[in-house]
């Protein structure tokens, strides 16, 4: 895409994003949305980066992960810690304060970006050793290392421990969490369509395959996984400064975890738009379940599960299986002709139609 | 310091490799000229795959070197081998099964690309550009082996020979100087051998390959190799040209017993 094209197509959807913002926050005219329904429609959008970034390691990699929590909730403590203590004066660089205009743009970009690099950098640490192992070695690392981070959390006075980060201000609107969502999508989707995609797709179908085709296996599924981290890190700073007291170390623990690999599992391993489907799908759910419970209490939880395993009996591959929705869909598929003049191995053509053909009789 | 005779292009130096107390491999030798047909045979359980474990570092060496093009080999990874020119091929079939045919190849043009994983990220000019130059060259590759109307099926969707000729342009791909057939005629019916003999001898001229060959079929290795090693039980036997291996009482008393 040419460059002037790019930075339209940017300037579309920022602005898409403004005006969906203006809507769900503030309303139109005399429409105001159930906050309620916004509250869902936050969450929804937090899944999404976390469910698509968790697919990049689970899904593309092929390595199976079960501490999303808790670089989501490093990346929510590190980024709400900035705000909270270093926010003013961020802030006041601008001539701003941090709850509005230019100045909690600019707190805001400042909190993602070191949620981010925190996650990530605690990504790079669990990655190193773990991601040399083959096997189940990295689902064992992540579990542990979720546990670790709510206990040294539970321990830190600073941001409040136990009780959670009640200092913690409530910057995040949609307009942020669903631009990190896009770009948490399209970072994902080039990095599909790129080398470094095709060597993790290498990766996960067959490791000493990839190493004799000359990927660097050990250095890739690390990169994968800090990239992974990271963004999980960005949808923890959303989370963390979201309401006026989300962060407690209970909300980050191995059931969150848990949860983001439903969606993905839901949706179809390693389809991008699969993660997409699945954050959406098991985020409404539980919530337009609750109807339910009005008569018979518990019963939300029941039809919940239900659900999941039939969808599971099936669709055993998820909504999605591997599959993307994407426009190629419409387009005409089918290999193009080879170049003209291309110099032709002898090949057993005839041999294989033969071979072919007998397989059938004798079958 | 650089091999000793340039024109060698792979000089294995006695080379032993034991597992615990089973030796597989015990001081070999193996001089392999540039631009030859060279081909490694022996008995089930001599140590074929031992051999070519060692030369693409699956498995270090217990003793001795490997010099390829007049780097030392020694405590490299798989990967960095394929990076100084070795690709191979295996004895049961690994494609990367959820792929397709021309991701297959895509992906093993790993080695050629810039990687910069930035320009992927942001999708830059340069990205696209080297994006459809690998998958040109990838239908190329397809193309020569008669596979590019497969181009976007299932790798392992395709008929057996097929997956072998696929495995063959994948190696290929990563721009080898020296290429590793693990037993290549393995599953193929008599017709199919005899096409694939004339699809290595070409593949080695028009890719100026060199080429090492560890096969059974005893009619495909006499008929294209130009020069046969074998072994028995880890050791080299007998090294020259197929007449004098056929000739070789050694190798005759290896295959088929004394007595």
């Amino acid at each position: 895409m040419p460059i002037g094209r790019k930075l339209l197509t940017i300037a579309i959807v920022l602005a898409a994003l403004a005006a969906m913002n203006q809507i769900i926050e503030y309303g139109v005219g005399d429409f105001r949305i159930n906050p309620y329904y916004a509250r869902i429609i936050s969450l929804v959008g937090i899944n999404i980066t976390l469910a698509v970034s968790l697919n990049l390691i689970n899904g593309l990699a092929g390595q199976f992960s079960i501490g999303h929590a808790g670089f989501m909730a490093v990346g929510g403590y590190a980024a709400t810690y900035l705000t909270v203590y270093h926010g003013a004066a961020i802030a006041a660089t601008v001539g701003g304060t941090p709850m509005q205009g230019v100045g909690s743009l600019v707190v805001m970009t400042a909190s993602l970006v070191t949620g981010a690099v925190a996650a990530g950098l605690a990504g790079l640490v669990v990655g190193i050793p773990s991601l040399r192992l083959k096997g189940d070695y990295l689902a064992i690392v992540t579990l542990g290392f979720g546990e670790i981070i709510r206990v040294i959390i539970l321990n830190i006075p600073a941001v409040g421990g136990a009780t959670g980060f009640t200092a913690a201000l409530p910057i995040t609107n949609i307009f942020w969490i669903y631009a990190v969502a896009v770009l948490t999508i399209v970072i994902v989707r080039n990095i599909t369509q790129s080398t470094f995609g095709r060597a993790l797709g290498a990766i996960r179908s067959d490791e000493i395959a990839a190493e004799a085709m000359g990927v660097a296996t050990t250095r890739y599924k690390v990169l994968a996984f800090v990239i992974s981290a990271a963004l999980a890190g960005v949808a923890g700073g959303l989370w963390g400064q979201l309401f006026a007291n989300p962060l407690n170390p209970q909300n980050l623990n191995f059931v969150k975890s848990i949860e983001v690999i439903v969606m993905i599992v839901l949706g179809g391993i390693g389809s991008i738009t699969g993660a997409v489907l699945g954050a959406t799908t098991l985020t409404i759910l539980p919530e337009a379940l609750r109807t339910f419970d009005q008569q018979f209490p518990g019963l939300r939880m029941v039809l919940y599960a239900l659900l999941l395993i039939l969808l599971m009996i099936f669709r055993p591959d998820g909504i999605m299986g591997r599959r993307e929705l994407s426009l190629a869909w419409f387009r005409r598929r089918g290999g193009g002709p080879g170049q003209p003049g291309t110099r032709v191995a002898p090949l057993a053509t005839a041999g294989t139609a033969t071979r072919s053909t007998r397989d059938e009789g004798d079958g | 310091m650089a091999s000793p005779v340039s024109s060698v292009l792979l000089d294995v130096r006695e080379v032993t490799r034991r597992f615990g107390g089973l030796t597989a491999v015990k001081h070999l030798n193996l001089q392999v000229a540039a631009g030859t047909l060279y081909g490694l045979i022996g008995p089930n359980g001599a140590g074929k795959t031992t051999v070519f474990n060692l030369l693409t570092g699956v498995y270090a060496p217990s003793e001795g070197d490997i010099w390829f093009d007049g780097r030392r080999m020694h405590g490299q990874r798989p990967w960095q081998i394929a990076t100084h020119g070795i690709a191979r091929t295996f004895q049961n079939i690994r494609l990367f099964a959820d792929m397709t045919v021309l991701e297959n190849v895509m992906t093993a043009q790993h080695l050629r690309t810039s990687q910069m994983i930035g320009d992927a990220i942001i999708g830059s000019r340069r990205h696209h550009r080297e994006e459809r130059e690998t998958r040109d060259r990838a239908r190329h590759l397809l193309a020569i082996f008669g596979l590019e109307a497969l181009a976007d099926e299932p790798a392992t969707s395709l008929p057996y020979g097929s997956q072998r000729r696929l495995e063959i342009a994948r190696a290929l791909a990563t721009s080898p100087k020296l290429l590793l057939l693990d037993e290549p005629a393995a599953g193929m019916n008599p017709q199919e051998s005899v096409a694939l003999m004339d699809t290595i001898r070409w593949i080695r001229d028009e890719f100026s390959l060199t080429i090492l060959l560890v096969e059974h079929n005893m009619k495909v290795v006499m008929g294209i190799c130009e020069t046969i090693h074998v072994i028995d039980h880890g050791e080299s036997i007998a090294t020259g040209s197929p007449a004098d291996i056929q000739a070789n009482p050694r190798v005759i008393e290896a295959y088929l017993g004394v007595g």
